[in-house]
């Protein structure tokens, strides 16, 4: 499958880039298929994708309603890192960034994953302790966690106001130096190639109207491109959850939709070669190859499904940002934007059979989507194919919040602008 | 996005704390139904389109608001006072109710 050599590059360029084989095919929906995934995000591709790959299941079609890759897929901050305190999330999350370490290997597709490393700061000594707890944690589950002083901070990330006499003097820091930082449309075209030569048909502009039911069972879908039937029917539609599965009857869920803005800066040269985020607010930030920062903080905070944010929270942004690196104020912003996420009632996911007989269901991502995305769709396609999860997911179920089984990282309780 | 409120006028987001869906029916102190409780404490309307919720004038005069709040748009075409307000018929249609 090597697609992309010296050899073809040198000779698509001398022929004028005619001959070069589209990456998927624009596929028309057949009248039936084993699965039909809904949302062609880095989720659902991955799904599409493991199905084929692990479980041999080909005859599948990924439903999109606009683009490849136009939602939240292309809309975040790139990070990708498995320093979570609770085990559930610890295991699951680290699977992940294991199939990451090995994913553009695996998609034949260079999706320019770069471990970079990932460093919270701690403004307080409770909060330094509090991390040194959570990289206990990590490290027991044997995920890498090492705790830095503020000289080794200092060392790491020059630009950064390391004084005393800060707004928030740095105490500490907790790195994960496997975390890091990928190019998040290879990882939606690596996603859907590897599908599509597997046989996985990709609809694009299709988008999901009702669903067809016998009885309880959902035994298909209509769509703006007809009706399309299928034996299983699994969601990945993060962010609009809430507005499909009312397609399906189901009014409430344990979910709100929020937006999350983000933002990047003109490219400047290399300053910051991490991941950093704030302690005493909600701020994060790397620096891209082409060396745009991009960051972001806070959700807006009140239920959305504009994919656009307020002034607020960009003032929020930009006082952390300059509460860290007071030598960026005269930077100029490049661009903001917005995706609206699937804030979950305990900040964790939900990838489970059900709700209804025929339906599967992968939602809840809150703003850690991306780095979820390879094992998201790897235990998703599980689910899928054995009508039961893997170990990594049984505990994201959606009965959970019923029973008492919440996984809850903050520990902030069932109010989802706060996860 | 401003917010209109009853005692003290239009006045910026910032001012108000968000409350969420008010839809949701908080169950009495002393009841033991177990599905009432769930639904009140992790269920929510999420509709695109209007939604009807709470806020709080928490940096203004502190009244709890009831506010009916376009989720696509942000417009907001209602806003009184949370008690006595208007209420929506959604979750009592979802749940088979009157």
């Amino acid at each position: 499958m090597a697609e992309y050599s010296a050899f073809s590059l040198l000779k698509n360029a001398l022929t004028g880039n005619k001959d070069w084989k589209p990456a998927w095919r624009k596929s028309d929906p057949k009248a039936s298929y084993d699965v039909i995934v809904i949302g062609g995000g880095g989720h659902g591709l991955s799904t599409a994708y493991y199905l084929a790959k692990e479980h041999g299941i080909t005859n599948v079609a990924v439903l999109e309603k606009g683009w490849l890759g136009s939602g939240n897929v292309g809309r975040n901050t790139t990070a990708v890192r498995s320093n979570y305190l609770l085990p559930a999330n610890t295991r699951f999350y680290e699977h992940s960034m294991k199939l990451w370490e090995n994913l553009s290997h695996d998609l034949n597709y260079n999706v320019m994953f770069s471990q970079r490393g990932c460093l919270n700061l701690a403004h307080t000594p409770g909060q330094f302790d509090d991390l040194a707890r959570r990289g206990n944690a990590m490290r027991h589950l044997g995920v890498d966690a090492e705790l830095m002083t503020t000289a080794e901070i200092a060392r790491l990330v020059p630009t950064l106001d390391v004084s005393g006499s800060a707004r928030f003097p740095i105490v500490g820091g907790l790195m994960q130096r496997r975390a890091g930082t990928a190019r998040h449309d290879a990882v939606a075209w690596g996603y859907a190639r590897g599908a599509d030569r597997r046989g996985v048909d990709i609809v694009e502009n299709c988008e999901v109207t009702g669903f067809l039911r016998d009885g309880d069972r959902i035994t298909g879908v209509s769509t703006t491109r007809g009706e399309i039937r299928a034996k299983k029917v699994a969601l990945a539609v993060a962010g609009s959850t809430g507005r499909v599965m009312q397609l399906a009857g189901i009014e409430t869920m344990p979910i709100e939709s929020h937006v999350l803005q983000a933002f990047v800066t003109e490219s400047l040269k290399p300053i910051i070669d991490t991941i950093l985020t704030f302690g005493m607010g909600h701020f994060y930030i790397s620096q891209s190859d082409k060396g745009g920062l991009v960051y972001g903080g806070d959700l807006d905070g009140y239920n959305s499904y504009a994919q656009r944010g307020s002034l607020p929270i960009v003032d929020e942004v930009m006082s952390e940002m300059l509460a860290l690196f007071p030598g960026l104020a005269r930077v100029r912003m490049l661009r903001s934007w917005g995706g609206v996420c699937d804030m979950s009632m305990d900040g964790s996911p939900i990838i489970t059979t059900g709700p209804l007989p025929g339906m599967y269901l992968n939602c809840g991502w809150c703003y850690g989507g991306f780095k979820a995305t390879p094992a998201s769709g790897w235990c998703f396609a599980w689910t899928i194919a054995k009508d039961e999860p893997h170990e990594f997911n049984a505990p994201f179920t959606l009965d959970r919040f019923y029973r008492g089984l919440v996984i809850d990282d903050k520990g902030q309780g069932a109010t989802p602008r706060l996860h | 996005m401003l917010i209109t409120c009853p005692y003290c006028g239009p006045r910026d987001v910032i001012e108000f704390t968000y409350q969420g869906d008010g839809n949701r029916e908080r169950p009495q102190p002393a009841s033991q139904n177990l599905d009432a409780w769930n639904a009140y404490v992790y269920d929510r309307l999420n509709p695109a389109g209007d939604h009807n919720e709470i806020w709080q004038h928490s940096g203004g005069c502190r009244a709890h608001l009831r506010v009916v709040r376009n989720t696509l748009t942000h417009e907001i075409s209602s806003t009184a006072f949370a008690r006595g307000g208007h209420k929506s018929t959604a979750r009592h249609k979802a749940e088979g109710k009157s």
